[in-house]
């Protein structure tokens, strides 16, 4: 101790609890998902059945992808609302350009293989521009990416002209119908993304600058992180991620709408923020946000279980949101600002 | 000019009587008595951390003094939550400016009273009012000019005007001449004298000790928290003010580069800047061979950060070269200096140094983490284990390496910073305040792992205002308005640096 002349507050260091702590609060919403399975199982025996969790698990995988790429995103301090957009239109757009003009595509008619490059190639793209804005401009995120959401999604609606698309190529549909050991491709894809992601978010450089970034980007920089380069990629990995999300929710719902996604970043958001990640940057962990998907999913396969009607989802799975990010906040302990 | 009022007895414009304060373990004012006489200009002055922002933030209600008390006229000072009564005795034009920049000058000097009193704002009696405000002091400033688009000069006198209209008849002044030209400065005196015959009693803070004897009757001296002095200013000789204000050495156990064994005469050139020129500075050149320490000094205007951070990368110059061991670096590009081997800790460690929320095993190894592991691997275990040696190697307080920085004191956090720039073994180690804000024990510390690495055979350059940084140096350059104007050879005196960084005549 060679400190002696300061105070014993500020010198005496904490009792080393940490390590325990940080596991806990990663799991901190496991008593809520247990809740909603026990107020599910009252309901209706059948919502613990097996084919239920098999549901609740590939309507998850969709949106867990595009919780992946927002997460990452998060963590660097930035934020991407056009995520949903990307949903539909990069699908979309690799189906159009396989099916023939008839079922509203461009006629081009390009192999599967094309059309499912096209695919994270799209998203690629819309975060590729939304990095140069966003990162390399400084153009605010919020307002660019808003921008970008509507644009995006009116690009999907003009070259769709609002149709939905139907008869798309099996290769398109594979991933929600394809299963291995009773669980479709879908899920066993979001599995390995989320654990490749968070690998490298804890034992990569990358991933620790990832979070150096988000939690004082002048201090990333200080130290040799080459933050506008990451910050940069990150936005393209998010972009390829919520394509790919997109594509799974196509196999999952058996046709491209023309909304599809729409509406989808609040849950997307909700999802990240209730599993601890700070919309601040430099915080939060995957497997927090992998239980705020699954949390959020029962939630809403526990609505329609008690049949409450369609109408009225809307507001209460949103109430559902709110308490949820209140009950986050007090047990996370630290204002979600 | 009023001349000083003749006895001592005659109740202060404003008076303070033993304040202090205390900011955790660090005491930023000690006992601190002060009185400024109505219709004089009373200097304060003082080295950086002397406490004069402290005392000017209990004198003009921005923070509660914690012993002591404050008299405005032999009355007691209004309390804090009283912001208006504060105003109508005393204001500070800060160096940084204190106005919207998009709003109006006339909108400025009634901010938040534009309608004066009534329900809705009369724009023609607005400017009307600010017109008379500025005409009645002789500020010509046009009212419709956005306060964002005048100079520093006009700006101030706003700034001044507006204090005036809330009725104070005290100003402080905070570095008013730290950004003016020659020509300004004059005609910023001129008006203090106007203002003084009109009544207006000032309080100088300045680094340039010649205007203390230009503008000002008193003067009075603070140094490590505590009053040295006040006197007239003309009974105080320029060597007497420069000593009041680095005083002597105090009983910081330092090694003085003078008392080691100087550098071997062929010890190899490491570190190479060449003309070089940028942000603040211009024209720099100097040499760091292996198991030197260079120091350098000046104000916080003299460009002494600047140059540093460009040779870290922080900054990229327009024009010149620093090279390391012969290569030259890529202009900046910090990742570029970190794999030539050079370090640095930045100028302000919550800004620049630090993840606060991050564990110290985060932050310390930040800058290798591509040199952990394979493919650019670096698992939390490799992490914790450098971390750990780094909380040995320098003898950081700390629960383990997991404690996230924040939990720390900040002669530990800086502890931190240090290691994280030592932690790849870098030839070139650049200091830039490297014990700002830390208590004496911690600046001990960290000097005594300067002097270590020093020993190592590292090149160390050093930035710094505090002179006992600098005593490890085997040379000191002095900078002025961006430019080397001295070299000071370990064994300088204190009072010759500082008349050096000032840039005043010893006479």
């Amino acid at each position: 101790m060679t400190d002696v002349m300061t105070s014993p507050q500020t010198e005496l260091p904490a009792p080393p609890r940490r390590r325990k702590a940080v596991w806990l609060r990663e799991l901190a919403l496991l008593p809520a998902l247990v809740v909603v399975f026990v107020i599910g199982g009252l309901v209706d025996d059948t919502f613990v059945g097996w084919s239920n969790i098999v549901s609740i698990l590939t309507a998850s995988a969709a949106l867990s992808l595009v919780v992946l790429g927002e997460s990452l995103v998060l963590i660097t301090g930035k934020f991407d609302l056009s995520l949903e957009s990307t949903m539909g239109l990069a699908p979309a757009l690799g189906a159009m350009v396989v099916i023939p003009a008839a079922s509203a595509g461009f006629g081009m008619e390009l192999p599967a293989a094309a059309g499912l490059l096209v695919i994270p190639l799209c998203g690629a793209l819309v975060g590729f521009v939304n990095g140069f804005l966003i990162v390399k401009l400084k153009l605010n995120a919020f307002i660019v990416t808003l921008a970008m959401l509507t644009v995006l999604r009116g690009v999907q609606v003009g070259s769709t002209k609002g149709k939905t698309l139907f008869n798309l190529p099996d290769s398109f549909t594979n991933l929600a119908t394809t299963t291995f050991l009773g669980l479709p491709m879908s899920v066993w894809l979001a599995a390995a993304l989320f654990a490749i992601a968070g690998w490298v978010l804890r034992y990569h450089r990358v991933g620790r600058a990832l979070y150096a970034i988000g939690g004082n980007r002048k201090a990333a920089r200080a130290a040799g992180v080459r933050v506008d380069r990451i910050a940069w990629a990150v936005f393209v990995v998010a972009g390829i991620l919520a394509a790919i999300g997109g594509l799974a929710y196509t196999g999952y719902v058996g046709a491209l709408g023309a909304n599809q996604g729409s509406g989808l970043i609040l849950q997307v958001f909700a999802a990240a923020v209730i599993g601890g990640v700070s919309l601040d940057g430099g915080k939060g962990t995957l497997v927090g946000a992998l239980t705020g998907v699954l949390l959020l999913s029962s939630v809403s396969s526990l609505l329609n279980y008690a049949h409450v009607s369609a109408e009225w989802q809307g507001a209460i799975y949103g109430a559902i949101i709110l308490v949820a990010l209140i009950i986050a906040r007090y047990a996370g302990g630290k204002p979600q600002t | 000019m009023t001349a000083l009022p003749a006895g001592e007895t005659a109740a202060g414009v404003v008076s303070a009587h033993g304040v202090g304060k205390r900011y955790g373990p660090t005491v930023a004012l000690h006992d601190v008595s002060l009185t400024v006489h109505p219709g004089e200009s009373h200097a304060l002055v003082g080295r950086n951390g002397a406490g004069k922002s402290t005392l000017v933030s209990i004198l003009t209600g921005l923070s509660a003094t914690d012993t002591g008390h404050v008299e405005f006229g032999g009355e007691p000072a209004p309390p804090l939550s009283r912001q208006d009564d504060w105003k109508a005795r005393v204001a500070c034009v800060y160096q940084h400016a204190m106005v919207v920049p998009q709003l109006t000058v006339a909108e400025n000097l009634f901010l938040n009273r534009q309608a004066g009193g009534g329900f809705s704002i009369g724009w023609k009696s607005l400017r009307r009012k600010a017109r008379e405000l500025l005409d009645s002091w002789d500020v010509h400033v046009d009212v419709d000019t956005p306060a964002g688009e005048l100079s520093v000069e006009d700006r101030q006198f706003v700034e001044i005007a507006r204090a005036l209209s809330y009725g104070a008849r005290f100003i402080v002044l905070d570095e008013p001449t730290a950004q003016l030209d020659s020509q300004a400065i004059e005609r910023l005196f001129e008006r203090m004298r106007q203002m003084q015959a009109g009544g207006v009693t000032f309080l100088f803070i300045s680094h340039h000790l010649h205007e203390v004897y230009e503008v000002c009757q008193a003067v009075t001296v603070l140094r490590d928290a505590k009053h040295v002095l006040t006197a007239p200013v003309s009974e105080v000789g320029r060597a007497e003010l420069v000593d009041a204000m680095t005083g002597e050495p105090g009983g910081l156990s330092v090694r003085d580069a003078a008392s080691r064994e100087s550098l071997e005469a062929d010890a190899a050139e490491i570190l190479s800047i060449d003309g070089l020129s940028g942000d603040g500075f211009r024209d720099v050149s100097f040499r760091l061979r292996r198991g030197e320490v260079v120091g350098l000094a000046g104000s916080n205007a003299s460009g002494k950060h600047q140059v540093a951070e460009t040779v870290y990368g922080l900054r990229t110059p327009s024009a010149g070269t620093v090279r390391v061991d012969g290569s030259p670096l890529r202009p900046g590009d910090i990742p570029a200096a970190i794999r030539a081997g050079v370090g640095c800790v930045p100028r302000d460690r919550h800004h620049e140094g630090l993840v606060l929320e991050h564990s110290i095993a985060d932050n310390a190894t930040l800058s290798i983490l591509d040199k952990l592991g394979r493919g650019g691997i670096a698992s939390p275990r490799t992490r914790f284990a450098r971390a750990s040696q780094a909380l040995a190697d320098y003898d950081i307080v700390a629960a383990s390496a997991e404690q996230p920085v924040s939990d720390l004191s900040g002669g530990n956090q800086q502890k931190v910073v240090l290691a994280r720039a030592l932690i790849g073994d870098p030839r070139v180690v650049v200091l830039i305040n490297p014990t700002a804000g830390v208590d004496v024990k911690s600046k001990e510390a960290l000097l005594a792992v300067v002097d270590r690495v020093r020993a190592e055979g590292k090149a160390v350059l050093i930035v710094s205002d505090e002179l006992d940084d600098l005593r490890l140096s085997d040379r000191v350059l002095v900078l002025r308005a961006g430019a080397v104007v001295a070299e000071h050879q370990a064994g300088w005196s204190d009072g010759d640096l500082v008349a050096d960084i000032e840039g005043v005549e010893l006479s």
